[in-house]
C-alpha cells in the first residue's frame, strides 16, 4: 500500500532540475502520478502528486543531495489519497489580455468566483516591452452556469479593467 | 447487427498503417453498415474509422450533425481520403473510443479540402471547417497510426505559438 504526497520544488532554472528530482524519487521507490513542471520568470517550478512506498523521511532524505547541489527549495507534504474519479473536465475557456497593471487577476478570478466556477488551470505571461508591459492569461474550467453566465460576470470587469475578455467554449470531441 | 468491438490503447495494433481499399464490393458495403453503427453507439458518436474495430483499410465515416445539424454534410463514408489543403490552426479538446477515459488539447487545421471515394468508387472533393474539419482530421490520423494522444500540446506551448503567428 502507497501513500500519496505532494511535492513542491522551485529553483534558478538551469538544465539538469526535473531529471535529478525525478531520479532521486525513482531511487526511494516513488511514482508520479499528477504534475506541472514549468519556468516561471527566471525560476523553475515542480509540481507533482507522488506515491511513495515507505515513510516520508526516506523520500525527503533521497530528495535532499538533489536540492542541495541545484539549490533548489523543497516542500514535501503527506495528502489523503485521492482518486480522481469525481473531476470534471472543463467546459470553459476564459483569454484575458491587456495593458498590464494590478488587480487583472484578483478581478478577473473574483468575478469568475461569484459565478461558481472552477478553476482547473491558470497560465499568465508578462510580455511586451518594459514600457508597454502586456499581461496574457489564460483560464479554463467548469462552469455550472455554462459559457453565457460567465460572460455576465465578466461584462463588468472587461470595462473596468480596459482589458480584452474572450469567454469561449471547451467542446470535447468525442470520436 | 451489433456494434463491433472497438481496440483501445496500448493495443499496438492501433499504430499500423491502413491499406488503400481497391475494392468495393458487398462485403465492404456490409462492413461500412457495420462500422457506422458503431460509431453510432460510441459516446460521441460522429466519427470512426476502420483501424479503430482492427480492419486496416483506409474507410473513415463522419457524422458531425448531431451537434452542428445542418450546417455540415451529414453522413459521409470517406473511402481513401487524401487531404489536398488545409489552411489556420486551432486548438480544440479531444477524446477518443480508442483511448477510454481521456481527453487532451490538439492543435488541428481548421480548414480543410479532402478528396475522397464514396460507395460507389466516385471521387468527391469535400471543404470541411471547425469541428467536422477537426472530426475529419482525427479519423484519418487512425489510418496512419496516430492517435490524438500522438499531437497533445501543452496550453502554454499553444500561447508561444500563437503569439509568433499573428
Amino acid at each position: 500500500m502507497k501513500s500519496q504526497a505532494i511535492l513542491t520544488v522551485i529553483g534558478q532554472d538551469r538544465p539538469g532540475i526535473v531529471s535529478a528530482v525525478s531520479q532521486a524519487l525513482y531511487n526511494a521507490g516513488c511514482s508520479i502520478e499528477d504534475a506541472s513542471m514549468m519556468r516561471l520568470g527566471g525560476y523553475f517550478a515542480i509540481m507533482q502528486v507522488l506515491r511513495y512506498p515507505r515513510d516520508l523521511g526516506s523520500v525527503e532524505a533521497a530528495l535532499d543531495s538533489a536540492t542541495k547541489k541545484l539549490d533548489l527549495k523543497m516542500h514535501l507534504d503527506p495528502v489523503a489519497p485521492y482518486s480522481g474519479a469525481a473531476e470534471i473536465p472543463p467546459n470553459c475557456r476564459v483569454t484575458v489580455f491587456g495593458a498590464d497593471h494590478p488587480g487583472i487577476v484578483a478581478h478577473v478570478t473574483g468575478a469568475l468566483a461569484e459565478v461558481g466556477f472552477n478553476i482547473i488551470d491558470l497560465n499568465s505571461h508578462l510580455s511586451g516591452g518594459e514600457d508597454r508591459p502586456v499581461y496574457i492569461m489564460t483560464i479554463q474550467g467548469s462552469a455550472p452556469g455554462g459559457v453565457d453566465a460567465v460572460e455576465a460576470a465578466l461584462s463588468s470587469v472587461r470595462a473596468e479593467e480596459s482589458v480584452e475578455i474572450r469567454v469561449s467554449p471547451v467542446d470535447t470531441l468525442m470520436l | 447487427m451489433e456494434a463491433l468491438p472497438i481496440l483501445t490503447y496500448p493495443d499496438p495494433r492501433l499504430k499500423q498503417t491502413s491499406e488503400a481499399v481497391t475494392q468495393i464490393d458487398g462485403e465492404l458495403v456490409a462492413f461500412v453498415g457495420q462500422l457506422k453503427q458503431t460509431m453510432y453507439a460510441g459516446p460521441g458518436g460522429v466519427g470512426i474509422a476502420a483501424p479503430q474495430v482492427g480492419r486496416f483499410q483506409r474507410i473513415v465515416l463522419v457524422d458531425v450533425s448531431p451537434k452542428l445539424k445542418d450546417k455540415c454534410h451529414g453522413f459521409l463514408t470517406l473511402i481513401n481520403p487524401r487531404l489536398l489543403e488545409w489552411n489556420g490552426m486551432a486548438v480544440g479538446r479531444e477524446g477518443c473510443m480508442s483511448v477510454p477515459d481521456f481527453t487532451g488539447n490538439v492543435i488541428r487545421a481548421e480548414e480543410i479540402l479532402v478528396q475522397a471515394q464514396d460507395l460507389n468508387g466516385r471521387e468527391h472533393a469535400y471543404e470541411f471547417e471547425g469541428f467536422e474539419a477537426r472530426a475529419v482530421q482525427h479519423e484519418m490520423d487512425h489510418l496512419e497510426g496516430l492517435l490524438f494522444l500522438d499531437r497533445l500540446v501543452s496550453r502554454n506551448a499553444d500561447l508561444f505559438k500563437r503569439k509568433r503567428y499573428k
